[in-house]
């Protein structure tokens, strides 16, 4: 693999829900077992851009490369075939199949994209449960009979269980408690170092950000309006990323919002 | 300040209206015929997903037998009295028992087995997938490389469209026995001869006519469930307003293809 390919690719992404402009031109380039945090306000389009970058939703303009290889115009067909198994997702809400068992949900990637048979697949899962914390006997549980952050827990062995190479988490420690957020970035950063993968978070939670980001990108507005290194962050000279990152009332975003 | 505006910006506004409800409709026809051909589609092309056709035929067939065994020897029953009290009059009590499997296995049967499982099947179609449209389910089985349509509808779809008819036919016995006790206990037919004109008039069209509608009607439920549950809004009243939808909209449709099935198979 070239050092120089980004994994991931974004150019002028732009999409649009009715007359809002959610995101306006966005360039991004991850490089392969990088690990970006992007952050940003509720409702700056965070989930929208890696909802794109994943096809979940069709972009209005611009294009997604994944390892040097336009996937936006993609059939859906071809994309379940030939890029999704690359992908691994920590949905915010968990977005466990509620009708399965936990080790059922885990395998779920292995059975349909590997053909791995069941029995098999169960063992397997056990095994991811264990990379997470978790215990053999909550295999035969079902979603809703476990706590918010067990489910978390189980949403990102069922993330990791089919090895891809980039790793997308959404808000992943949104309605933990402290010390359950600092687990599941503490199993982010050991599973994704394990996998050798790329990431991608989406977070405002700025103790996630400083435990697994690399690079921070900061989301405005639709724009890209500050990137950098995550030791660069409490430096960055930008006013917007200094009131987000010290959650201030007070400072330009604000501002901005009133006008709008 | 709509009175200071000019008669031409007024018929402007008004051409606007009727454009954006006639784009609306269009659109949500267009949605409708996409998501329709992309259902059936799915149904042809591997993989398939046996398990969950499996569970689906024992969810539409097995459970629902109750409901609609109920509703067969009601109407079975209730079908004997009201014709009864009717055809007496002009002394045609012999009529009955062809006029009772006549209505259950040519409309009755379909038409309300129908609109039962419209409301038991359409409802709990949208509730489910709604419900994993909302909470990100459906976009998680995407990033685990599997078409929903595939793995949801499909299914659903096949099992409405086999299940259906099984159901019709299931309810045609039961409603032409719930017919027959009441005719023989409670009104001292003659069993035999009931039994006799109840076959004699009887043809194998009637029966396939129900069946055939059946399918359809299966085909419509789940489709209509599958439909407005994909395309449910956000939370807990998208989902509601999902179901509601669902079931009116199947229940519907059921009594308008009725109407032009019968035309279709009997206008001759």
């Amino acid at each position: 693999m070239e050092t120089n390919q980004p994994k991931i690719q974004v150019q002028g992404l732009t999409k649009k829900f009715g007359k809002k402009v959610v995101l306006n031109g966005i360039d991004l380039d991850v490089m392969p077992g990088e690990s970006l945090v992007v952050i940003g306000g509720s409702g700056t389009g965070k989930s929208v851009l890696i909802k794109c970058i994943l096809g979940l939703l069709n972009p209005d303009a611009g294009t997604v490369k994944i390892d040097g290889i336009d996937v936006t115009h993609m059939s859906a067909r071809r994309r379940e075939k030939e890029v999704m198994h690359k992908f691994g997702m920590l949905f915010q809400g968990g977005a466990l199949f509620d009708s399965m068992r936990v080790w059922e949900n885990v395998s779920f990637g292995l059975t349909t994209l590997k053909n791995i048979p069941a029995a098999e697949a169960k063992d397997i899962a056990i095994a991811k449960l264990a990379d997470v914390g978790l215990k053999p006997d909550v295999a035969d549980l079902f979603p809703a009979e476990l706590s918010g952050g067990m489910q978390k827990r189980v949403a990102l062995a069922r993330a990791i269980a089919t090895d891809p190479e980039i790793i997308f988490f959404d808000e992943p420690t949104t309605g933990l408690d402290p010390i359950m957020a600092d687990v599941i970035n503490h199993l982010i950063v050991e599973c994704v170092q394990k996998l050798g993968a790329t990431a991608v978070t989406i977070t405002h939670d700025m103790a996630s950000v400083r435990k697994i980001a690399r690079h921070v990108a900061m989301l405005h507005q639709g724009h890209i309006i500050w990137y950098g290194p995550a030791s660069q962050i409490d430096h960055s000279g930008n006013a917007y990323v200094d009131q987000f990152i010290h959650g201030r009332m007070e400072g330009p975003i604000e501002m901005a919002v009133r006008r709008d | 300040m709509d009175a200071t505006r000019s008669p031409a910006a007024l018929l402007l506004d008004f051409c606007q209206g009727i454009g954006t409800v006639l784009l609306q409709f269009c659109q949500g026809t267009g949605q409708f015929a996409w998501f329709t051909l992309q259902s059936v589609s799915h149904i042809f092309r591997p993989p398939f997903y046996w398990r969950n056709l499996v569970r689906q035929l024992i969810e539409v067939g097995y459970y629902s037998l109750p409901v609609v065994g109920l509703t067969a020897i009601f109407t079975g029953m209730v079908l004997v009295l009201q014709s009864y009290t009717g055809f007496s009059r002009f002394s045609a009590e012999s009529a009955i028992a062809s006029v009772v499997v006549l209505s259950i296995t040519r409309e009755l049967g379909p038409v309300l087995g129908g609109l039962m499982v419209a409301g038991r099947i359409g409802a709990a179609f949208a509730a489910e997938i709604g419900t994993m449209k909302v909470t990100e389910q459906i976009d998680a089985l995407r990033t685990l490389s599997t078409s929903p349509f595939k793995y949801l509808v499909a299914p659903r779809l096949v099992a409405g469209i086999i299940m259906l008819p099984c159901l019709v036919l299931v309810a045609d016995i039961i409603g032409v026995f719930g017919g027959y006790l009441v005719a023989v206990y409670r009104l001292d037919f003659n069993p035999h001869t009931y039994l006799q004109n109840t076959w004699s008039f009887l043809q194998n069209m009637d029966v396939i006519s129900g069946l055939v509608k059946a399918a359809v009607f299966g085909f419509i439920i789940t489709l209509m469930g599958c439909y407005h549950g994909y395309n449910s809004g956000k939370g807990a009243e998208g989902v509601g307003v999902a179901t509601t939808n669902a079931v009116v909209s199947a229940s519907i449709l059921i009594l308008l293809t009725n109407y032009f099935l019968t035309g279709l198979f009997f206008a001759h």
